[in-house]
């Protein structure tokens, strides 16, 4: 019996040993929930802007990528502990961020947040507004008068706009745009504040290498305005 | 899945229900009731083993063993479910690939922990990069079993630990008197007998159990209720071919129904099971049974 547990326990320990090679796989972590950037589509599969750009620049750096999804408010601590190697996930880079991982080059401009309401007269100023937690409107809402109400998923935030919980929802105008062309319901109010300064892929601080491989990709991308039609085709904001 | 599905547009009524709910997506809910069921399955097992291992590790008349047996059910009782389930997963899994790292890159200069950054050798990652998404799957669906060992085997040691005292003096005294040894009063008297003790406990338990099992969206593991979160939001029809409105409150009626349907079943096998380990053992229950009748 001790000795079946030993090869277990060595068995579990060297299993694949002949497989490893630096970064054979890159495995890309992205939330599955907030369209036109990622989302699942009918088929279970990622899909959206983020899926073909990942796959196309994983193409051009010559990596080998592989789509796991996690929930948003985990997602960073995830990438440190090493469970996937980057986040494309719509996460915009902030100075905050910045401090516990990298970002590569942004591949997005830096997109006005939209509020959207039930009524026309909605109190986005200082009323309820619902945004989804730890993001970059959840933190500019904070600092503002209005009352912050946050959700873990995107369309938590909407739901609660729609059954009256908050007065309106902050968001990127990209994510709301779909949603208010096909509900007459809900309508964009007040201002369009610029927060964040572009969204990048997140890479760990010690993958330094991998983060100089996905910046090139995109700069290339940017070059030759494979981006820019990517931008234009989901409707993600301005090109570049 | 089947021919009528290929436009969903021109369906309406029941042949548009049966094509969303088998879209690959919707058969995801599917699949996760079956996680759900396997991890009920697997891990009832485990903890009550653990929970037996911490039993007699409680009772040992050798004080170290005493000491980790009670540490076990005291500590673990004592922290929170979800703050055991956050911390204990990641430090199991760090510590696995600690020790990997440690015998399969012994060249490695680099320091592990760099900032935030939890860095073992490629050759050392648990599961390694490069193997299939559902290796990643069957991983942490093995931590999640392991967690909920641990969790439920300190409740379940605590119960046996109760129960193996609850067993009446004079059926050991009897046992010892008739010259057993202290194995076979273990093995013969006690064992058999204090199941009847332990059985509302272990129940309870088994029913908190099918009440934890969502706690797997924690580890990572994509149950039933993330699915009904995720399939019942809202959907637009630029992304899907199947919109619909807020309909998370019928997935979650569904939910309701599923659990209550299932906490319903479990009870009527204890009942069950209580009924026939009564029959003929000292306790309340038993002489109901002999002086009442059946």
């Amino acid at each position: 019996m001790k000795k079946l547990i030993m090869s277990t326990v060595i068995w579990g320990l060297t299993a694949g040993l002949s497989l490893a090679g630096s970064h054979s796989v890159i495995r890309m972590g992205t939330e599955g929930a907030y369209p036109p950037w990622n989302y699942v589509d009918d088929n279970g599969e990622v899909a959206g802007f983020e899926r073909e750009l990942g796959d196309e620049l994983c193409k051009r750096a010559e990596l080998n990528c592989e789509w796991v999804i996690n929930d948003w408010d985990s997602i960073i601590p995830n990438l440190v502990s090493g469970n996937y190697d980057t986040i494309i996930a719509g996460m915009s880079i902030t100075d905050e961020r910045k401090e516990k991982i990298d970002f590569t080059t942004n591949y997005t401009q830096p997109d006005p947040s939209s509020y959207l309401a039930a009524s026309e007269g909605a109190d986005w100023k200082t009323g309820i507004i619902a945004a989804q937690s730890n993001t970059i409107q959840a933190a500019y809402i904070a600092a503002t008068g209005a009352t912050l109400v946050e959700f873990a998923t995107p369309e938590e935030t909407i739901a609660a706009v729609r059954n009256g919980e908050a007065d309106a929802v902050l968001a990127d105008a990209s994510y709301l745009n779909p949603i208010a062309e096909e509900d007459p319901g809900l309508m964009f109010v007040g201002d369009r504040p610029l927060i964040g300064g572009g969204v990048g892929m997140g890479i760990r601080k010690s993958d330094s290498d991998l983060r100089d491989k996905f910046t090139a990709a995109i700069d290339s991308m940017k070059a030759d305005g494979t981006l820019n039609a990517l931008i234009v085709k989901h409707e993600i904001g301005e090109t570049f | 899945m089947f021919e009528i599905c290929i436009d969903p547009e021109k369906l309406s009524g029941l042949s548009w229900l049966t094509c969303y709910i088998t879209t690959p997506k919707h058969l995801n809910l599917f699949y996760s009731v079956g996680t759900v069921l396997l991890l009920l399955l697997i891990t009832a097992p485990t903890a009550l083993l653990f929970g037996f291992g911490g039993a007699v590790m409680a009772r040992s008349k050798i004080l170290l063993i005493k000491i980790v047996g009670n540490a076990y059910i005291s500590i673990v009782r004592g922290v929170p479910d979800i703050a055991f389930f956050l911390f204990f997963v990641i430090a199991i899994d760090q510590l696995l690939e600690w020790t990997r790292h440690k015998i399969l890159c012994p060249e490695w200069s680099e320091p592990i922990r760099q900032g935030n950054d939890f860095v073992v050798c490629t050759a050392a990652k648990l599961p390694l990069s490069s193997s299939p998404q559902w290796i990643h799957e069957v991983y942490g669906f093995l931590l999640a079993v392991f967690t909920f060992a641990i969790v439920f085997g300190a409740f379940a040691a605590n119960v046996l630990y109760g129960a193996m005292r609850a067993v009446p003096k004079a059926q050991i005294e009897t046992a010892v008197s008739f010259g057993m040894t202290e194995r076979k009063v273990f093995h013969r008297i006690l064992i058999p007998q204090m199941w009847i003790f332990a059985l509302p406990g272990l129940g309870n338990l088994w029913m908190i159990l099918i009440k934890a099992t969502p706690l797997l969206f924690l580890l990572g593991v994509e149950d039933v209720v993330y699915w009904a979160r995720e399939l019942g939001g809202t959907k637009t029809a630029k992304f899907t071919s199947y919109p619909h409105g807020d309909w998370r409150v019928w997935y979650f009626l569904g939910l309701l129904i599923f659990y209550l349907a299932f906490t319903r079943v479990s009870e009527l096998i204890i009942d069950n099971l209580m009924k026939n380990l009564s029959r003929g053992s000292a306790t309340l229950g038993g002489d109901l049974q002999r002086y009442v009748g059946r």
